[in-house]
């Protein structure tokens, strides 16, 4: 029997039971509608980031304190303490791949204007961070050397910070409190936006990394160290020629762990597009376990169908139909069934997809491969879940299955 | 089946001999259709069985439903099987029909040797050589007439015009022409019973089996169904084996074969030999008769879902 035949008549005894159809499908749907929204919102995250490290240059070197294992294992970048001043001004001093060097102490803390209350991170640095990143102050000013110097109480706000604080109020000239200590507001940043791991970049205060040091934090050490080669060429030799000075410098021994890790901004970036890819790949094969159930849903229904079935069977046999075109008969209503779920999953997908990229203004991109992916494992998961039930039938003895009541 | 409706007309034997001889032969020199009965061996069977045995392995006991059946059946022969229940009819049919293997022995369809066949083989065999009729129609519910009969020939790989075709002059031989895209449920047992003959048809087999055609079938009906039967033996040459319970009903035959405890006890030819289609002016028509159709239901296929 030829294959337009068994279709149709696959078609047929399917249509025949619609509303069991749709219902076998339906796990089939979901478990491919999921696949096809989340990978799609994943590649949009992916494509976010690398949007953000193409805006961001790639000249940036990060130093931050702890060791990284190869696996991207950071070790507690916040309990290391080895990491200092004059790490940094080495840095500077012998490194001349490096140009520029800025510190960064962290610390949350609760901040009070009036009764106006925020959480938020207080980041130490002196004044070159904001030309390194490109910031600058909306209103009033950022810190000088003077005010490092002086390890004085001035606050630079990010702007979500400000928008909390104040709610339009111009918080320059305004004294805030940070913790228990008083700060003068002397400028509030531009908007930056989201960053590419998708946190508030404008949801912090700067404060020069000396006040923050000995007032608020009460250490000597530094955590970060922002740096920037003086071309993008450059800075994977930068990083290499930093770290045999951290190494030197902090005693590591050869074969040693570092207590340190040097990034390029691709690295970082990389590290997060793979973590991003993780997270992804992690959702998108807890949706295709659906796929799986819609599967166990498909042998069910067929087998199911086989046992209704049974004299027809023997009919068919009796007048001609051998093993081969009985079982594929099953079989391709089986695929049917699932490929059809499939067509209605990819629709779903796609849909659903796109309504979350207008909702939630997030980019989602629909790739022609994870909708070929899709419908080949649902086809797949046909073949696979049908094959029983198919050869079940097949196997039915004429004689026994037309007298079968 | 009470009284006997065939009793006024016990067709006489000149008319028999009359009708054998202008009933085109088709093999040439077979002689069988108007000699009934065991055949000379120089004819050619079309079915031939050498001690044939069927025994079913039931746990411990083994059930021998044929010890040892040896008979030839010619080309054009109409035969009627009979026996007590559990006399291993429906097994003969069966394994003539290419739906069971024997244990033992050989089957012969055509001069081959069939018995050592694979499952795919027998498949084609039953698609191209064989029709088969069974008691309970055994009809695809919720297809129409004509795509039930057309049903062998989707299996035989026919283009799909020349498959309706031939159904569409199937259903005509037994007289269905006009019920072509009835369903079953839409036909009375007698006409569901002509479409699984118009069937068993379509693919042009040499021989036609029918185990019990008429047992679900009032007495006019079974006549009717006769009658196309005797037009398919006589008019197109086709040989007819068929399993009956009912003396009338063999009467219609040219041959009687007798099973007893799976081994055949007797092989005779007719004599008063029945011709439906002078049987069937005399019986009452539904409408004389006044009642119902005595039909049985018979499940059909897929009814259940
Ligand atoms: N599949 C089977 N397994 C075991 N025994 C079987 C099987 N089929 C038939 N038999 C046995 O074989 C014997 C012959 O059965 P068969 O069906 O051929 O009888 P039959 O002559 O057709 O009877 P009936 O007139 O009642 O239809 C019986 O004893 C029956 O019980
Ligand atoms: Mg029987």
């Amino acid at each position: 029997m030829g294959f337009a035949n068994t279709l149709r008549l696959a078609l047929r005894a399917l249509a025949r039971n619609k509303m069991r159809s749709l219902l076998t499908m339906l796990g089939i749907i979901i478990g491919v509608g999921a696949v096809i929204a989340t990978v799609s919102i994943g590649s949009g995250a992916e494509y976010l980031i690398q949007q953000g490290i193409q805006s961001m240059g790639t000249n940036a070197v990060f130093i931050s304190s702890g060791s990284s294992r190869p696996g991207g294992l950071r070790m507690g970048s916040w309990a290391v303490k080895t990491l200092t001043m004059d790490d940094m001004n080495a840095v500077l001093r012998e490194v001349p791949l490096i140009k520029e060097a800025a510190p960064m102490v962290v610390r949350r803390s609760q901040v009070v204007y009036q009764n106006a209350n925020w959480s938020t991170t207080i980041q130490g640095t002196t004044p070159n961070y904001f030309p390194i990143r490109t910031w600058a102050a909306n209103s009033g000013a950022t810190f000088g050397d003077q005010e490092v110097d002086s390890a004085a109480n001035v606050a630079v706000l990010g702007s979500t910070v400000a928008q909390y604080l104040f709610a339009g109020e111009d918080p320059v000239g305004k004294t805030i409190r940070i913790g228990t200590l008083p700060f003068q507001v002397i400028g509030v940043l531009e908007s930056k936006g989201q960053s590419v791991m998708g946190t508030d970049q404008d949801d912090v205060i700067f404060a020069p990394y000396t006040t923050v040091q000995r007032k608020i934090a009460g250490i000597t050490w530094i955590q970060f160290i922002n740096a920037s080669a003086v071309s993008p060429e450059a800075s994977v030799a930068a990083v290499a020629q930093v770290r045999s000075l951290l190494r030197e410098r902090h005693r590591v021994r050869p074969g040693e762990d570092e207590d340190f890790t040097v990034r390029t901004q691709s690295d970082v970036a990389d590290l997060a597009s793979a973590t991003q890819r993780l997270m992804t790949m992690l959702l998108g094969s807890v949706a295709s376990v659906s796929l799986l159930v819609g599967g166990i849903g498909i042998m069910n229904i067929m087998l199911v169908s086989v046992t209704e079935r049974t004299r027809e069977i023997g009919l068919r046999m009796a007048v001609g139909a051998t093993e081969a075109s009985v079982k594929n008969q099953f079989l391709i209503e089986a695929v049917t069934l699932s490929m059809a779920g499939g067509l209605i999953g990819i629709v779903a997908g796609v849909a659903g997809s796109a309504a979350i990229s207008s909702l939630l203004a997030w980019p989602t991109l629909i790739s022609a491969k994870s909708i070929l992916a899709a419908a080949a494992f649902a086809a797949g998961v046909g073949v696979f879940f049908g094959y029983y039930p198919a050869l079940k039938a097949a196997q039915l003895d004429p004689i026994e299955a037309l007298r079968y009541e | 089946m009470t009284e006997n409706p065939l009793n006024p007309l016990k067709a006489p034997v000149a008319a028999e001999a009359a009708r054998a001889d202008s009933r085109p032969v088709k093999t040439p020199g077979a002689l069988a259709g108007a000699a009934p009965g065991p055949a000379s061996s120089v004819d050619k069977a079309v079915i031939r069985l050498e001690g044939l045995h069927k025994t079913y392995h039931l746990g411990e006991t083994e059930v021998f439903a044929l010890r040892g059946v040896s008979l030839e059946i010619f080309a054009g022969e109409f035969v009627a099987v009979m026996g007590s229940s559990g006399s291993g009819k429906s097994t003969l049919m069966n394994i003539l029909g290419c739906l069971d293997k024997p244990t033992r022995g050989h089957y012969f369809l055509e001069d081959v040797e069939v018995s050592g066949y694979s499952k795919a083989q027998l498949a084609g065999l039953r698609n191209r050589k064989i029709g088969f009729v069974f008691q309970q129609f055994n009809l695809l519910s919720r297809t129409s007439a004509l795509e039930n009969v057309e049903l062998p020939t989707v299996y035989a790989g026919l283009p799909v015009e020349e498959r309706e075709k031939r159904a569409r002059e199937s259903l005509a031989l037994v007289g269905l022409a006009d019920r072509a895209e009835h369903h079953p449920s839409q036909l009375s047992g007698g006409q569901q019973q002509r479409v699984a003959i118009a069937r068993a048809l379509v693919n042009r087999p040499s021989i036609v089996l029918a185990d019990e055609p008429t047992g679900n079938l009032d007495s006019r009906t079974s006549v009717e169904i006769m009658d196309i039967f005797q037009k398919l033996n006589t008019d197109h040459g086709i040989t007819v084996v068929l399993v009956t319970h009912e003396q009338d009903i063999a009467q219609y035959a040219k041959r009687i074969m007798e099973f007893r405890d799976g081994r055949m006890r007797r092989d005779v030819a007719v004599t008063g030999r029945l011709f439906a289609s002078e049987v069937l002016p005399t019986l009452p028509t539904l409408e004389e008769e006044n009642k119902e159709d005595n039909v049985q239901a018979s499940p059909n296929l897929g009814n259940r879902s």
